[in-house]
């Protein structure tokens, strides 16, 4: 595995969210994506701001809307957004809101706060980019594990293990938020139906890149990644 | 002759193996007739199976990458339950699609209230401007339909049915006369298969008859033109869906509104569609007593 890092945006990214939240007190990992989206766009997702309209560029689909602090915090970092954007966070002028709108900000694939959304979509861009022969992006879709009440998941976790859309890597943060919890584990939901899954530390930034990268040939990849319950 | 569903079939299956743009999405509906295209275009023919939520979720994504979907079920699936899905993963996500329904209002009287959706098209007005909403008339109006949504990237709602006419008036997207009464008579528009029973029930008024298959947008300058004091509106679904449409068009102009279309109340009966059409009186009996009434109820 590479110990190169192509970007490091970790010395920017608290100057950053502080920018959005004016919170001086919490470290960035009180956010529960930061991890996980760091890991994505510094060393994982193959876009940058000249590739955003690529059609060969990796998506990365942001289910769970809510709390996208760290998410804009990633965009700025890497160049997609200015930075003085984030000092208006849903400012009736801003075109950041608690919920990202992809016609409103660049870089954003897709506009989610509803949740239950992002994994359909993800499943019929990855349908999308195989019928037009564009076989190597890949498709991230980042859901929370509350999130997965929603019975649409339920609809797309099936179809895509059930039809081997190989091109799919679902990423559930797991801070143990779901109300009744999910007895048996998260990624038994996924495997039963034809996935590959790895559960990691979600805050081990070694261990989120092997899972995120981590993908087989003909299954659908999920990487749950767990973090400190919300308490 | 051939109905509007294998007309949609037959069409659909033409643009798939002419347009690579053209992807169809089936939630198990229609899935056995679409086999053919569906080994011929394996990448673009997705049966996803019984879940419509995610037939819609499907349908935004593969627009997403620049592609054209077709999504098709019966309207009460395909609109009633994923309601949020057209909302979001289209219409947010600033991208269309082109949907394809069956079962209408009451074709599946039978069937009971699970398989019918006389709410849809209001369903649409709720969800902004943007939505073309088709209503044919005719089995020989959904290939032109059909094919000129195909070469756009607008999101279009084309709604099937069993209810047909008699003749075909593919190029009815304006208002077109049918019947034209004395100057300053009351106007009549039917929507889709709604123009039969209404011709058949205004033999011999003195009224104006005008037809279109185009509910969204709505010929507004047509009916400016065409319009008098008095205008009816017979609709194949929800009555008074278009009301206020016609309503804000002669907004400066004195006149009177009868909307006639489907009832809100489940009637918790079977049946056959003529039964329904009787009992919410869209046949043209009832049609005829309802616009006698209105027409006579000023100054007659």
């Amino acid at each position: 595995m590479t110990t190169t890092l192509p970007t490091d945006s970790s010395a920017r990214l608290p100057g950053l969210i502080r920018r959005l939240t004016g919170d001086e007190k919490h470290a960035p990992s009180a956010h529960s994506t930061i991890d996980v989206l760091q890991v994505l766009y510094d060393r994982v997702l193959r876009v940058t701001p000249d590739t955003a309209d690529d059609p060969e560029r990796d998506r990365f689909l942001l289910s769970k809307g809510h709390g996208p602090a760290a998410y804009y915090a990633v965009l700025a970092a890497h160049g997609f957004i200015p930075d003085a954007w984030l000092d208006d966070l849903a400012g009736p002028e801003s075109r950041l809101g608690h919920h990202p709108d992809r016609l409103l900000v660049p870089g954003v694939e897709i506009g989610s706060g509803s949740l239950g959304h992002g994994l359909g979509l993800a499943v019929g861009t990855a349908l999308g980019l195989r019928a037009q022969g564009l076989l190597n992006p890949r498709v991230y879709v980042l859901l929370g594990d509350a999130e997965l009440d929603e019975g649409s998941n339920h609809e797309a976790i099936a179809y895509a293990g059930a039809t081997g859309l190989d091109s799919l890597t679902a990423v559930v943060v797991d801070n143990a938020s779901a109300s009744y919890g999910w007895a048996g584990g998260i990624a038994s939901r996924f495997t039963v139906n034809g996935w590959t899954a790895d559960t990691v530390d979600g805050r081990d930034h070694e261990a989120l890149y092997a899972a995120l990268t981590g993908h087989r040939p003909r299954h659908p990849h999920l990487v749950v990644a767990r973090i400190e319950s919300k308490g | 002759m051939i109905d509007m569903r294998t007309a949609f079939i037959d069409t659909a299956t033409a643009l798939l193996d002419e347009d690579p743009r053209t992807a169809l999405v089936l939630a198990d509906i229609s899935a056995s007739q679409f086999a053919p295209a569906g080994h011929r275009h394996p990448d673009r023919v997705l049966n996803v199976g019984i879940r419509e939520q995610l037939m819609i979720g499907v349908a935004g994504g593969l627009a997403l990458t620049g592609l054209r979907p077709i999504a098709h079920s019966y309207a009460t699936f395909l609109v009633d339950r994923a309601y949020e899905q057209i909302k979001l993963d289209l219409d947010h996500q600033g991208v269309g699609a082109i949907l394809v329904s069956i079962g209408a209002s009451y074709d599946g009287s039978a069937e009971g209230r699970t398989h019918q959706s006389p709410g849809d098209v209001a369903l649409f007005d709720s969800l902004g401007d943007g939505w073309t909403v088709r209503v044919p008339g005719h089995p020989d109006e959904v290939a032109p339909l059909l094919r000129n949504a195909a070469t756009t990237d607008d999101p279009t709602y084309l709604r099937l049915s069993e209810q047909r006419n008699a003749e075909a008036y593919p190029d009815a997207t304006a208002l077109r006369v049918l019947r034209r009464g004395l100057s300053n008579a009351p106007l009549v528009v039917a929507v889709g298969p709604m123009l039969d029973p209404t011709m058949a029930a205004t033999e011999g008024m003195d009224v104006t008859v005008a037809y279109t298959h185009t509910s969204r947008p709505l010929d507004t300058p047509g009916l400016r033109a065409l319009a008098n004091t008095d205008v009816v509106l017979v609709e194949p679904y929800l009555a008074g869906t278009s009301s206020a449409l016609v309503n804000r068009a002669l907004a400066d102009v004195p006149h009177r509104l009868l909307a006639l279309g489907v009832g809100q109340t489940d009637l918790r009966r079977y049946g056959d569609p003529a039964d329904h059409a009787r009992w919410h009186g869209l046949d043209a009996d009832g049609l005829r007593r309802s616009i006698s009434a209105f027409l006579g109820s000023v100054g007659g």
